[in-house]
Formats: structure tokens, sequence, C-alpha cells
């Protein structure tokens, strides 16, 4: 089973429960290496609010940065989503099998 | 009581009355009849069904693998609800939480399971760290970002 540093999936989770993040995310999935003013430009956001954004998607390991010149470059960096999705689908798992089992059980026998 | 913590959801229509259903996620002889994510074996099953009280169950993989996910009770409201936290020893997992919901229904029971995710103690105290999203659009989200990011 892989390991899960809690509070950086927490860090994840809480980035990623944001509409705008998301769609920064979506937006660098499509062109990757975006500035950060390209970035912030269709989201009618000043640069402070799209860096506060920045920084709690880089907080959560979701993006990195790298400096060329001036100018900012912002990369995805998925592993982190991939722990997310890989913690919902266990427990979707373990549970969908369990309770297949448990209906069959009590469905079974009947009232006892 | 709004939530929008990420969760997993299971809703299942049981042609059995809340009492049997309450019965075997209840009582440990019946918990090891079914609990496990395969077809591998429960090993042992114990539940102090109280709120405070422990549960522990310990079962055993297909792949000979065995995991014991412990925790204590929240909530026990007979024949309706039961709430205990959930905890994996040994692997360092987020803590998160297991509601069953039974409501009754023409022919039998309802049962709802949610398992959530649970903020730690530093997301917590954080106002950067807010659950404030929609996080149950969060699964599509993920499959439909990593579908094609891979």
């Amino acid at each position: 089973m892989v390991k899960y540093q809690a509070s950086r999936m927490d860090r994840t989770f809480s980035a990623l429960s944001d509409p705008t993040r998301r769609a920064v995310l979506l937006r660098l999935k499509e062109k990757p290496g975006l500035s950060v003013s390209e970035l912030a430009r269709p989201f009618s956001l000043k640069l402070p609010g799209m860096m506060k954004h920045l920084d709690v998607l880089s907080d959560a390991g979701l993006i990195t940065r790298a400096k060329t010149g001036r100018t900012v470059s912002v990369h995805l960096s998925v592993r982190p989503m991939r722990e997310a999705m890989a913690w919902l689908k266990r427990y979707e798992s373990l549970w969908t099998v369990s309770l297949d089992r448990l209906v069959a059980l009590v469905e079974e026998d009947g009232e006892r | 009581m709004t939530r929008n913590l990420p969760s997993v959801t299971i809703v299942r229509k049981i042609k059995a009355s809340p009492a049997r259903v309450w019965a075997a996620i209840t009582q440990p002889k019946q918990m090891m009849q079914w609990w496990g994510p395969d077809a591998g074996p429960t090993l042992r099953a114990e539940a102090d069904v109280r709120p405070g009280g422990r549960f522990s169950v310990v079962f055993r993989l297909l792949n000979g693998e065995e995991h014991n996910p412990t925790g204590v009770y929240q909530e026990v409201v007979p024949e309706k609800k039961l709430v205990f936290t959930w905890d994996l020893p040994g692997i360092s997992e987020p803590e998160s939480l297991v509601t069953f919901l039974l409501e009754p229904i023409a022919g039998g029971t309802r049962l709802t399971l949610r398992h959530e995710h649970l903020p730690d103690e530093e997301a917590r105290k954080s106002h950067e760290h807010g659950w404030s999203g929609l996080l149950d659009k969060l699964p599509i989200f993920l499959e439909a970002f990593l579908g094609v990011a891979e």
C-alpha cells in the first residue's frame, strides 16, 4: 500500500476545493509553462490575487514555478492528485465489495 | 450539517429490515461475514458499540496482506445511524470518518455509507486551508484531469 503524508493530502484536497484553482490547473494542463500574468489574464484577477492562489497550489505540491530572467513560468505536478484519487478509489472499492457481501448476508437469511 | 469534505458515498436498497442490517453492522460475529475489500477472509472483529467504544477488524486480502482498521464510535443510534472514526495502524493515512445511515423504506432499508476524509489539526486551524469548495465534484475532476494527464 502507498504511504501517505496526511497533512500533504489535506493541502491537496483543500487546494482543489476552490474553482479558480481547479481552473488554473486545467489551463496549465493545456498550456504548460504559462507565466503568472498569462495565467491571471482570463480570470480577471489581479496579480496579487493570482499569486495567492499559486502559493496555495504550490504548498500542496500541485505546481512548480521556475524563474527565467524576469518571467516566472508555472508547471503542473500531478502526483498529489494521483494520491488523492488513489485514496478515493481505495475506499470506494473497499466499501463496494463489503456492502455487496453485507447485502447478500442480510437478504439471504431474512429476519432473525 | 453541511460538510463538503472529500468523501466516498454509496447508497444501497436492501431487502431486510433496519433491525436486521443494524445487527449485521454491529455484531462482531456478523461483521466478520462481510467486512473486507475482496474475497479474502475476515479474521477477527471486535466492537464495543457505544459512543467512545472501539472497534477493530482484521482482514486478510487474497494477496496475503493483512489489515487492521480500528476506530472509535462517535454516534450510535440503534437501527438508524452509526458513526465511527477510521484508522489504519502502520499506515500514515489521513484521519477519516465512516457513517452508516439506515432508513426504513417499503420492503426494507436504504443504507447510505459515507467515508470521508477529515482535515488534520494543522488544516483545521488554518484559514488558508478552509474546506469551502464543492468537494463532491472532486472525483469527477480528478478522473477527467488524470485521465488525460497521464
